[in-house]
């Protein structure tokens, strides 16, 4: 049910935004990235919001999917083909474009473990080894440079890139974020992927 | 504590040092307590090798693999090379409330003394290059404020306790190789973030009079010298 009411807000997000993107929509170039991140660039399932996302890190996603190093299936059916032919300078357009767009919240996790995603988010979980995400992505999951921004990210895109960290995929992005996922279970996931969820 | 009673010699007329001058030998006593505690401890490796190496991968994942230090959204410090006293009083610092710091406090609470000892000799054995990325232009003004003060502002020099190549001794921390923005960020919140417990008095209060007098281009430059420094 989730993912009906999900898709059909999406639906009406996409024709919202339609309109007052169109004046940017002339450019290929982006409408190749809105066909599935969403006119608005909110992101549309499994395809990650990019509003508000900031331009290094986005610069750095698309050479680690033209490099192959981002190896995760959805990047590997899409992402590969879409950043193969891209210059460094459309690159760096595109990122900046989508950076400026203001993000909005997918508001879509579980609320019942948002305090728990909280508590590992803020302050990590030292018992089990487990850092707290806080330190490098801010407080606000706002990140920073190369440091992606995570508040408001959908609840699949982040439970499925933290487990797909444990797995060895992307492993080449090097540390630390492989060994800091592999160290969280399915239900830290699941809490932490629902807290950022909500977090503007 | 003769780097400490030099350097008090050096600013024999301000009121905080007569201040200091009491509790010195009480911080002595501390110092000395403290190296008694780490080689006792030492003695009695009671954590498995396994614990070591899991919670030193807990710590890598912040401070680097070689404990470099990393540009997150807040600067994590460099541990690489670390004097192992200064770091075992950081870590009590972080528990009681001398230096408030939520991630840091969770993180010291579940550590052993046998644990906070095996951790700080592994990092102060690694010997990473330094990150860098101070401005170069800098670098000279921030070597003379280092090795010589600034006798007009009567800062003293760095260099009287921290050591001319900047390694640190005991409590005093290393300071070479340290990330740039993380010295802008603890010279100019001195104050602020370090001795925070007035019911626990630690060494910090030595370097308060050095942090209030540094103007920010002072402290900028000492930061530049220190980050690119071997």
């Amino acid at each position: 049910m989730k993912y009906i009411w999900l898709k059909i807000a999406a639906a009406a997000a996409v024709s919202l935004a339609v309109s007052s993107a169109a004046v940017h929509a002339e450019s290929a170039a982006i409408r190749n990235c809105t066909w599935c991140h969403s006119g608005s660039a909110q992101g549309y399932t499994p395809a990650p919001r990019l509003a508000g996302q900031h331009p290094k890190y986005i610069e750095k996603q698309l050479v680690n999917f033209r490099e192959h190093t981002r190896d995760g299936p959805f990047s590997k059916q899409y992402m590969w083909g879409a950043a193969a032919h891209l210059s460094a300078g459309a690159a760096r357009s595109l990122a900046i474009y989508f950076s400026t767009i203001p993000p909005k919240a997918a508001n879509d996790g579980d609320r019942e473990v948002v305090a728990t995603g909280r508590e590992i988010y803020q302050v990590g979980v030292p018992d089990s080894n487990i850092a707290a995400c806080v330190a490098c992505h801010g407080p606000n999951a706002q990140g920073v440079g190369e440091i992606p921004r995570l508040g408001g990210l959908a609840y699949t895109y982040l439970k499925r890139r933290l487990e797909q960290w444990g797995q060895g995929y992307h492993a080449a992005a090097g540390p630390p974020m492989p060994h800091i996922a592999s160290q969280l279970s399915l239900n830290q996931i699941a809490a932490l992927a629902s807290y950022l969820s909500f977090v503007k | 504590m003769k780097l400490i009673n030099s350097y008090r010699s050096l600013r024999p007329e301000e009121g905080p040092l007569q201040s200091a001058h009491r509790i010195l030998p009480f911080v002595g006593l501390a110092i000395l307590t403290i190296v008694f505690a780490a080689t006792s401890r030492a003695d009695a490796a009671a954590v498995s090798n396994s614990a070591v190496e899991a919670k030193l991968a807990y710590c890598q994942d912040c401070h680097g693999p070689l404990g470099q230090g990393y540009r997150g959204f807040f600067p994590i410090p460099r541990l690489a090379g670390q004097q192992i006293e200064y770091l075992d009083n950081q870590l009590r610092a972080f528990v009681e409330r001398r230096r408030p710091n939520p991630i840091m406090s969770n993180v010291a609470h579940v550590l052993s003394p046998d644990m906070i000892t095996a951790l700080a000799t592994k990092f102060r054995d690694f010997n990473p290059k330094p990150l860098g990325g101070g401005p170069k232009e800098l670098v000279a003004k921030g070597e003379r404020i280092f090795q010589d003060g600034v006798p007009e502002a009567n800062v003293a020099a760095c260099a009287a306790c921290h050591g001319p190549k900047a390694l640190g001794y005991e409590q005093i921390p290393r300071l070479a190789g340290q990330l740039y923005p993380y010295l802008i960020k603890e010279l100019t919140n001195w104050s602020k973030e370090r001795g925070q417990n007035p019911a626990k008095p630690d060494t910090s209060f030595i370097m308060a009079p050095v942090a209030h007098s540094l103007t920010r281009p002072q402290v900028e430059a000492v930061a530049a010298y220190l980050s690119d420094l071997k």
